[in-house]
């Protein structure tokens, strides 16, 4: 009896400790290589981010990608919590905005002073960009880019057939949208998240009350303006442009509304420069086969949304050598322009040549430039650029809510706008 | 019911009818979302955006499915699902045989080897059905790094038996209540010990309950998608993981017949392990874990 | 050790001398390692989340403590409210029209039907698959530019509509007509073993007492069943609260939140929205549910064992 119990349990721990000992596969970076945690997945993003890992390669760096889609990037910062929490986070994740705030709070972040100091940032990057990327006086993240989050991006031939111009101001947006509709397209093409709901509910706020009441209302929260009768009519507006979407909005990715603008289905769509990424990647031009202008009447206000990596501390030498190499290179003119001609953006340093890229590119860092002097250069809260993330989410509740609920009465909206910025602070 | 009397008459003949109308509409039902995704995964893009779901293809092609298996990109990586797949098998078959053969153990002890308490320990292990897994990925996250193999295929195993075992506990509790005590009883003052016992008597008229078992567990496990988005790394990703990268990322033009062919492929084990066992499923169901 | 304890060893009591002591532990021995995972995993983790949700936990977890305060910030939530109508409105229909279908489908079934193993297999194939695959197919059959909508239309009837994914009030029940999709073939496949396994006998003796079929169903066949009803509402309500793969691959929660549940609000808000306290504490309300459906099955669960 005692022989065959034996037996029987040292046949079940062998099989045991087979198994375990076969599956031990740690994910991990290997000494040299950098693994990067990042959202860039559609067409032009992958590309832009090619060209970084094609050029750590050249300098014989590992890549090891770790691109999780969806969501905005919801999934991904799902994922770099847990690896957080277990001790194990990734060399880089793209972190922006306040977030890098939060994460160098937590101790998690290593500094790339010993970078910065040797490639001279202070005098690279513009002051607002180099403000983001630290924390506590120390450099943390280093930026990819700089995207302008108010355009209105349209596709001219659908424009002429409808007869209209591309819009200038709100009003001017209405007439034209019901030209394009009587001319049998969609005049605006939208995709029904959240995330997008408020990025044009930001350009509306802008456009309908100015760059200065944008920052009262949605970077500083000030109460009166977040509840008041300026915010009332901004809402107005906001759900006035639902009149000119489409019924199969529900859940449709950013992307393939462009796509929809692309094809001729849609006239217009309000969208970052990333969507320019995607024009780009189907070989069209600017000017000529699509049109950019800023978000109708937002021509004097740059809403930033600046994409980053932020570097977590590692101890190993040979990482953390792989990891320096890394930061370097985001701000080489190498990877800032082939990165921002793939994405749409303006380079994170302005001091780079600019004739490759185009007209809507040039524009939008003439404008980065004029707005930093005048005023009128305001982080973007629908990216997370302005506000904490809890903040942020209670804000596109009461955005996307009330921008898909007929009921709901602007008044309403207003009102717990206001609730919605003191609640989320605890 | 086998002895439900038929007699041809005209009524019995129309209600005979309705029967099948109503199966074989229900069985269009359940078949239509099936239908749409390999129909749609063997069409080229041009046929999909002209027709509607339901257009047979007139050009099939497979080209979609060699594409979703080894090329479809995902940020810069253009490797398709495929080798996702087989992570997919090395987490699912170590954590369904962990879990089965614990449970099975643990229903055995609890059923043929009671003692006092032993419901307070079943009642105790039997919460852990319940728990909505949300809940658990931080303090996973934890406990994993505390145990060193965060972001490894054995720290996903050791999260499924983790939670897998309360499942498969109670199929097998549930089972071994109804066979009758005698027969161990016998075998007890026989002298068997433990395991023996287990061996002889219960292992061979297990086969019904271990099917259930299995197919439960390797269901649940394949399909997770939570566990394995937050507890993997770049190259330990179950292929759920890599089917919602893959449908969420799109270069401008959304590639319809791709995305099917890719959830196919995930959904083609699971469907295998249904249609081929199914029937055993079922059968499996009515000896014993149904008990209320 | 060995004398110990053997005594009370084994439930139907052989002779405890036939017992070694080592036998005797046995059985605790092999549950040891099991218990020990779930009072580790399962309740030393909700201990934890319950310690969070008294936390002003953010980004991750702190341990500077508000006592309830999440609970009540969470009351004031408007999300959280509808995210809980929700899921009494998903999760009644839910379970209702699956037992109803469910029933109807085994019974018909069991009609000595020509085919019987395909169909079967046909109405239980969903609950192989999860909604991260097939939520690619249902987003598009009801999002009513690509799907549904557009086919009828296409096929004349311009007025046709069927919008549910986009209209706030609707939304709901595209996820509950998803859901039965999904698990109504499983309990379908519950009933049919149950019916099996009912003496013939009984439903014969019904019928020579000139009982028609369908009074014979109700009045002798469904009360057989009940236990089968009662494990298939468990399965069924846990499933409901766990919901999160299928608002997240159908709706994503919205239009705006409209269909959210609180497993999404409980992920959206501890994951992407850096409010750990406040997720914690949604969680514990959902473990609260959870009970409240639990202690009626374990109490069933214990009892019938008493008789087994």
């Amino acid at each position: 009896m005692p022989m065959l119990k034996k037996t029987a349990l040292k046949k079940t721990s062998l099989a045991l400790a087979t198994t375990l000992a076969g599956l031990t596969m740690i994910g991990q970076a290997q000494a040299n290589e950098v693994e990067v945690l990042h959202w860039w997945t559609s067409g032009g993003e992958a590309r832009a981010a090619n060209v970084l890992k094609d050029l750590m390669e050249a300098e014989g760096y590992g890549w090891e990608d770790f691109a999780v889609a969806g969501g905005g990037g919801e999934t991904a910062m799902t994922v770099l919590k847990s690896r957080a929490m277990s001790g194990n986070p990734p060399s880089a994740a793209q972190i922006k905005g306040p977030e890098i705030q939060e994460w160098g709070e937590l101790g998690l972040l290593g500094s790339l002073d010993d970078v910065a100091e040797a490639e001279n940032w202070d005098a690279l990057l513009p002051e607002v960009v180099a403000d983001i990327m630290q924390y506590d006086g120390e450099y943390v993240a280093v930026p990819a880019n700089v995207h302008r989050v108010n355009w209105l991006w349209a596709n001219p031939e659908v424009l002429d057939d409808a007869g209209v111009a591309m819009p200038t101001t709100l009003d001017e947006l209405f007439a034209a949208g019901e030209a394009i509709r009587d001319a049998g397209y969609i005049p605006l093409a939208h995709g029904g998240q959240a995330w997008q709901d408020a990025t044009i509910f930001e350009s509306v706020v802008i456009g309908s009350q100015g760059g200065e009441f944008y920052q009262r209302a949605l970077v500083d929260l000030d109460p009166e303006a977040l509840g008041g009768e300026q915010m009332v009519d901004a809402l107005e507006d906001f759900k006035r442009l639902r009149t000119l979407m489409d019924d199969g909005m529900s859940g449709r990715d950013w992307n393939i509304a462009t796509g929809m603008v692309i094809d001729g289905e849609a006239a217009m769509q309000m969208m970052g420069d990333w969507a320019k990424g995607e024009f780009t990647a189907r070989g069209l031009t600017a000017g000529e086969d699509y049109l950019c202008a800023p978000a109708p009447g937002t021509e004097d206000v740059f809403a930033f949304n600046i994409d980053s990596l932020a570097m977590f501390r590692v101890t190993d030498e040979a990482e953390l050598e792989a990891q320096h190499a890394l930061a370097r290179l985001v701000l080489e003119p190498t990877f800032q322009e082939a990165f921002n001609l793939a994405k749409g953006s303006i380079p994170a340093r302005p001091d780079l040549d600019m004739s490759e890229f185009d007209s809507c590119a040039q524009q939008s860092l003439s404008d980065f430039q004029r707005t930093a002097e005048e005023g009128g250069l305001v982080p973007s809260m629908a990216h997370g650029m302005a506000v904490r993330a809890d903040i942020q989410g209670a804000i596109f509740d009461v955005v996307t809510n009330y921008f898909n609920d007929d009921d709901m009465q602007a008044e309403e909206a207003a009102e717990r706008l206001v609730n919605a910025a003191e609640a989320a602070s605890f | 019911m086998a002895n439900v009397i038929r007699r041809q008459t005209l009524a019995a003949r129309v209600s005979r009818l309705a029967v099948y109308s109503v199966l074989i509409l229900a069985a269009l039902f359940y078949l239509l979302p099936l239908a749409v995704m390999l129909m749609t995964s063997v069409k080229p893009l041009s046929e999909i955006s002209a027709g509607t779901l339901l257009t047979l293809p007139q050009n099939p092609t497979l080209a979609p499915w060699t594409k979703a298996w080894g090329e479809a990109c995902t940020g810069m990586r253009c490797d398709g699902v495929g080798g996702y797949f087989w992570n997919s098998f090395a987490i699912v078959i170590p954590a369904v045989l962990i879990s089965t053969t614990i449970g099975a153990l643990n229903g055995y002890a609890l059923t043929k080897w009671r003692f006092k308490g032993s419901e307070l320990v079943f009642a105790l292990m039997l919460f852990g059905c319940f728990i909505p897994f949300q809940v658990v990925l931080l303090p996973m996250a934890q406990t994993l790094g505390w145990l060193g193999i965060s972001s490894s295929r054995a720290g996903l195993v050791l999260v499924h038996v983790v939670f897998g075992i309360a499942f498969t506990t109670l199929f097998f509790r549930n089972f071994y209540v109804g066979i009758p005590n005698e027969l161990v009883s016998a075998a007890k003052l026989d002298g068997a010990g433990f395991f023996r016992i287990f061996w002889r008597i219960l292992l061979p008229v297990s086969t019904p309950i271990i099917v259930v078992s299995v197919i439960w567990q390797f269901t649940q496990i394949w399909n997770d998608f939570l566990f394995g988005v937050a507890f993997s790394a770049h190259n330990t990703q179950p292929v759920t993981v890599a089917l919602n990268n893959l449908v969420n990322t799109s270069t401008g033009v959304r590639e319809y017949n791709v995305d099917m062919a890719a959830a196919m492929i995930a959904a083609l084990p699971t469907l295998v392990v249904y249609v081929l066992a199914g029937k055993y499923f079922v059968r499996g169901l009515t000896a014993g874990s149904v008990k209320g | 050790m060995k004398n110990t304890s053997t005594a009370r060893a084994g439930h139907p009591a052989p002779r405890a001398s036939t017992l070694s002591g080592w036998q005797a532990w046995l059985p605790r021995l092999v549950l040891a390692p099991s218990v020990a995972i779930s009072l580790f995993f399962v309740y030393g983790f909700m201990l934890w989340t319950f310690i969070l949700s008294l936390t002003s936990s953010r980004m991750l977890p702190s341990y500077d403590f508000v006592g309830f305060g999440q609970y009540a910030r969470l009351m004031q939530n408007e999300r959280w409210w509808v995210a809980s109508t929700n899921l009494m409105i998903f999760g009644s229909l839910f379970v209702v029209i699956c037992l109803v279908i469910g029933v109807l489908l085994a019974m018909l079934l069991d009609q000595k039907i020509r085919q019987e193993g395909a169909l079967r297999t046909i109405y239980l194939y969903p609950m192989a698959l999860s909604f991260i695959v097939t939520g690619v197919v249902w987003k598009w059959l009801l999002n009513p530019s690509l799907g549904i909508q557009a086919m009828v239309r296409s096929w004349g009837f311009e007025s046709f509509r069927f919008d549910w994914l986009v209209d706030s009030d609707m939304v709901i029940y595209t996820l509950v007509i998803a859901a039965v999709w999904q698990a109504s073939g499983f309990v379908m496949a519950l009933f049919l073993a149950g019916l099996r396994g009912i003496d013939d006998s009984i439903i014969k003796a019904a019928q020579l007492d000139g009982a028609s079929l369908p009074r014979v169903y109700w009045r002798v066949v469904m009360p057989c069943l009940r236990p089968v009803v009662f494990s298939a509402v468990m399965i069924l309500a846990h499933i409901a609260i766990k919901s999160f793969d299928l608002v997240v691959a159908l709706t994503g929660g919205g239009p705006g939140y409209a269909s959210d549940l609180p497993a999404t609000f409980m992920y959206a808000h501890a994951f992407n929205r850096a409010q750990i306290g406040l997720g914690s504490a949604s969680a514990m309300l959902m473990l609260g549910g959870v009970l409240a459906i639990l202690i009626p099955y374990l109490y069933s669960e214990l009892r019938s064992r008493r008789h087994g």
